[in-house]
């Protein structure tokens, strides 16, 4: 079985966002870029069908030479072979022709995307890679196993999960539950020692396009001080919901 | 070239994010002077909602049960036949996942997370989204004639208004799904965390699962769904489906209340879309002061069951 995880670098799920002094982009000074967290679970996932099933994984991700850090930290984990897709991830139907071509010249039987990417939450990427390559997909993805060519796998659903059958080839979009948190690897020295010598590839993409553009970024206004009620004058709260936020 | 919108329904009847949906694609539709066309599946009484004068409906026993694929297909061909310039679907989980399928299949563009009418900028019409889960804001255009717009919860209200819409039967071709649901479990008589108006929700300050009797109790007072702070789903005592933040699952509610959680920037992100937040901790340094409307500093084995008791009695005297 051969496996591509698709893996964007985004900021750290701690990181303070701002934007540049013309409003056009992420100001990245101080900016800390981890593997996204929805791909790690992914990842994980897919080194697990290495270790259990003899499954050979690879990753691509699209973007400039900056993000080979978050590669060689996959590669770290247990991604066999690399994919740098060299231009700038401007929208995520960009994003999902330059993978597309990368899942069409390789023919995976799995492609794992993360539900989203932290950053700019488009939840499309994994849904036009399936649509593109005419692969089965399943999104919000908790739970996958794979016999021969035969897939299971749980969905989250609002207010529930559903169980699914499918066959390969497939993509699914991961996120927490999928593996476990506290599953998600540490890269070990070992490793890390493999991850320098593993190939990392790059590619010159060609016919993508972004149909969609950002023309500006803002931050959410600062908040009113917040009105601080005593313990022992519960009323009083119940009173400034009902009468004054109007939501009771 | 008008606007349609996919209003989702569930037992035959509209799904409450729908009476938003269409109040939305209405304001769009007069804001470019044109129509605003509502799709619905497998509903019985497409009634008047949101200020809709036409709506499509497809009926057929097999799309009772979703699944993507076919969904995705059915929506593409009606977003192509009805000629329409935009398609406006929810973000219920449903709509989230087909929305990729359906700009692919239609070859249009997605702009999801969208939250308010579009604005012009530099001559080009710009929808305001949240990015960074609600850290920021983008003002997206689309490149392509077509679009999706995929609108955020609770982020526009529901318009409501007396039109009786024309409803006409389309009958379309349906594929086959290459994906099949065996099985599907949804805890039944209790609010969600995509639909409640009012979300409970609980940190490590409880202390053990032993205890979120009280998130519950005080969430059936006030029919609010429950959830929970990522290290809650991390140790087990809750369900990952209840963790709420960046990693976990947005919420945009009109009233959030936090217990024990401290409020780290990843949760305060994820429930910034709320529009009225409510926190009560011991640690008056708590973060999540700075980004709550009201707070009770005190002890919430102390200021919890007072809060249900109190509840229950204002419940009665406003019921």
């Amino acid at each position: 079985m051969k496996i591509l995880v698709c893996i964007s670098a985004v900021p750290d799920t701690t990181s303070k966002i701002n934007f540049t002094a013309d409003h056009k982009s992420l100001d990245t000074s101080g900016v800390q870029f981890v593997i996204n967290p929805n791909d790690e679970f992914g990842l994980t996932r897919a080194v697990w069908f290495k270790e259990q099933q003899g499954a050979e994984v690879h990753i691509a991700t699209v973007g400039e030479t900056s993000v080979e850090s978050i590669m060689r930290k996959a590669l770290a984990i247990g991604a066999d072979k690399a994919f740098r897709i060299d231009t700038h991830p401007t929208d995520g139907f960009l994003v999902a022709q330059a993978l597309s071509e990368q899942v069409k010249k390789e023919n995976y039987d799995l492609v794992i995307c993360g539900r989203e990417s932290i950053d700019y939450n488009g939840n499309m990427v994994s849904g036009l890679i399936a649509s593109h390559c005419g692969y089965s997909f399943i999104n919000t993805c908790t739970g996958l196993t794979i016999e021969g060519d035969k897939a299971t796998a749980t969905r989250e659903i609002d207010g529930g999960s559903e169980t699914l059958e499918t066959s390969l080839p497939l993509v699914v979009g991961a996120q927490k539950g999928l593996v476990e948190e506290s599953d998600l690897k540490i890269p070990n020295m070992r490793g890390i020692m493999s991850a320098r010598t593993k190939p990392l590839e790059v590619i010159t993409p060609s016919n993508i396009e972004a149909l969609t553009e950002d023309l500006s970024f803002e931050k959410p206004a600062s908040k009113s001080e917040v009105t601080l009620i005593d313990e022992a004058n519960i009323d009083q709260l119940i009173e400034l919901l009902h009468k004054e936020a109007k939501v009771l | 070239m008008s606007v349609l919108v996919y209003l989702e329904s569930e037992n035959k009847a509209y799904k409450k994010s729908a009476y938003e949906l269409a109040s939305y694609a209405v304001a769009l539709a007069g804001q470019l002077s044109t129509e605003a066309i509502g799709l619905v599946i497998n509903n019985d009484t497409p009634e008047n909602i949101g200020g809709l004068n036409q709506i499509i409906s497809i009926s057929n026993e097999s799309l009772n049960t979703f699944t993507a694929e076919r969904y995705a297909s059915l929506l593409s061909a009606a977003f192509e036949k009805s000629g329409s310039q935009y398609l406006v679907i929810s973000s219920s989980a449903d709509s989230k996942y087909i929305g990729g399928m359906i700009a692919a299949q239609s070859g249009s563009s997605f702009i999801p997370n969208v939250i308010a009418l579009p604005e012009n900028i530099e001559g080009k019409t710009a929808f305001k989204r949240t990015v960074f889960t609600n850290k920021g804001f983008a003002y997206t255009s689309s490149r392509s004639e077509l679009c999706i717009i995929g609108l955020s919860k609770n982020s526009f209200g529901v318009h409501h208004s007396n039109a009786v819409p024309k409803v006409e039967a389309m009958t379309l071709e349906l594929t086959d799904d290459r994906v099949t649901v065996t099985n599907k479990a949804t805890v039944n008589g209790k609010a969600t965390i995509a639909d409640a108006d009012i979300v409970v929700s609980a940190g490590r300050g409880l202390k053990g699962p032993e205890n979120w009797h009280l998130v519950e109790d005080l969430a059936e007072v006030l029919g609010a769904a429950t959830a929970c702070s990522k290290p809650v789903s991390d140790l087990g005592w809750r369900p990952h489906s209840e963790h709420v933040g960046q990693t976990g699952k947005p919420v945009a509610t009109n009233l959030y209340i936090a217990i024990g959680i401290s409020g780290a920037i990843q949760h305060l992100a994820g429930i910034n879309a709320s529009k009225v937040k409510v926190v009560i901790n011991n640690d008056p340094e708590a973060p999540f002061f700075k980004a709550a409307d009201y707070g009770i500093v005190g002890d919430a084995f102390t200021v919890v069951p007072q809060l249900i008791e109190k509840l229950k009695v204002f419940k009665a005297q406003n019921a």
